[in-house]
């Protein structure tokens, strides 16, 4: 009885900053994760379905320690959405002809690349993205994702496993 | 560093469109009845004004005197943390008060959010936020008429916390002997939106 008491009074003083502070303080770098995570043409999307989740969410959160990374974690669900939206819609075309539609003009080299990380696992996908497009060390990588460094590290290590197998074909 | 890895550090990059974000996001959030208080900046002739408005009406108007972060933080406590800055949700409210600053507007016909205002300083805020454009009442007048003719004092204080100033015009409550007695948001606001209605007091 006591504890449950002690529970309900610590969940009524979470600190929530109003949401717009979360907006400006990280929207530039979710966006930066999408984009690598989904692609440009998605990534805004992918944006605003994060923010808007987590505005539904907001009042029933129980800890405000790390708003950041359960931002990330919501932006790495709304990732796979995407990613899965996007390969059954290309299931469905003809031949590629839609997907040929959609190609920008100035197509790098490196698109393919980018397709195989989109197809990645979501968590190896994830650490992908945080690791190398942010440049962060395995214990940042894994505090951005919830989980510990050694998992981090694995899913990292998985991930450009999967991706030297597909690119090295 | 393989050529995979320098490969990805390479990621394609896109800017972010801020306004088209906070435009996009304020519209669904409003749809999906997540938005809980919106805000937006209103320019005044005394000064920069924070208007907050719920699904219920409006909420707060706060001289933009210090940095937003506070009153945001007082607000997410207070009434909900689901804030966003919004200016479509308080266009109604901005037009309203850009009438009556430029007396095209006497009164206001605003829903108001009477979320933060409590106890006896309700009936002391409602009873003000009836006297007309142009008129004003004394300390004991509204305190007589909130129900407590001898609260004086305590009709001051909850003048002096009424989270709407302007729309609820406590600027129009002044002392018996004609002194201006106190406001907010400084006295030289409340000499201002008197000498507007064209009801300063001679001697000030």
């Amino acid at each position: 009885m006591t504890s449950r008491l002690a529970a309900s009074r610590r969940s009524i003083h979470v600190h929530l900053p109003p949401f717009q502070r979360l907006v400006d303080d990280h929207a530039a770098e979710l966006h930066r994760f999408l984009v690598a995570s989904v692609g440009v043409a998605d990534a805004e999307d992918c944006l605003q379905d994060t923010f808007l989740s987590a505005l539904r969410a907001y009042p029933r959160l129980r800890y405000a320690d790390n708003l950041r990374a359960w931002l990330y974690t919501i932006a790495q669900r709304k990732a796979t959405d995407a990613v899965r939206a996007y390969r059954r819609h290309r299931a469905s075309d003809l031949e590629g002809v839609e997907d040929r539609l959609v190609t920008p003009p100035h197509r790098t080299s490196d698109d393919e690349l980018w397709s195989s990380v989109r197809a990645l696992p979501p968590k190896q996908r994830a650490a992908l993205v945080h690791r190398f497009v942010f440049d962060l060390a395995y214990r940042d990588v894994g505090e951005r994702m919830g989980i510990s460094e050694e998992a981090a590290r694995q899913n990292v290590s998985a991930g450009l496993g999967r991706l030297r197998k597909e690119v090295e074909r | 560093m393989t050529d995979l890895e320098q490969r990805l550090r390479n990621a394609p990059a896109a800017e972010l469109h801020r306004g088209a974000l906070g435009v996009a996001l304020a519209q669904r959030a409003g749809k999906a009845s997540v938005l809980d208080v919106a805000y937006a900046e209103i320019d005044s002739p005394i000064g920069e004004l924070i208007v907050f408005v719920t699904p219920r009406g409006l909420l707060r108007v706060k001289y933009a005197d210090e940095p937003i972060e506070g009153v945001l933080a007082d607000v997410a406590a207070r009434v909900s943390p689901r804030i966003l800055r919004a200016p479509s949700r308080t266009d109604e409210t901005r037009r309203q008060l850009e009438g009556y600053f430029g007396l095209r507007r006497r009164s206001f016909n605003l829903p108001i959010d009477w979320s933060l205002v409590h106890g006896f300083a309700t009936g002391v805020l409602r009873q003000t936020a009836r006297i007309p454009f142009g008129d004003v009442r004394t300390y004991g007048q509204v305190a007589a008429q909130a129900g407590s003719p001898r609260a004086a004092r305590a009709t001051g204080n909850a003048l002096g916390s009424n989270p709407i100033p302007i729309v609820v015009p406590c600027h129009r409550v002044l002392h018996a002997d004609g002194g201006l007695g106190g406001y907010s948001g400084g006295l030289d606001r409340k000499r201002y939106l008197l000498a507007l209605e064209g009801s300063l007091p001679d001697h000030d």
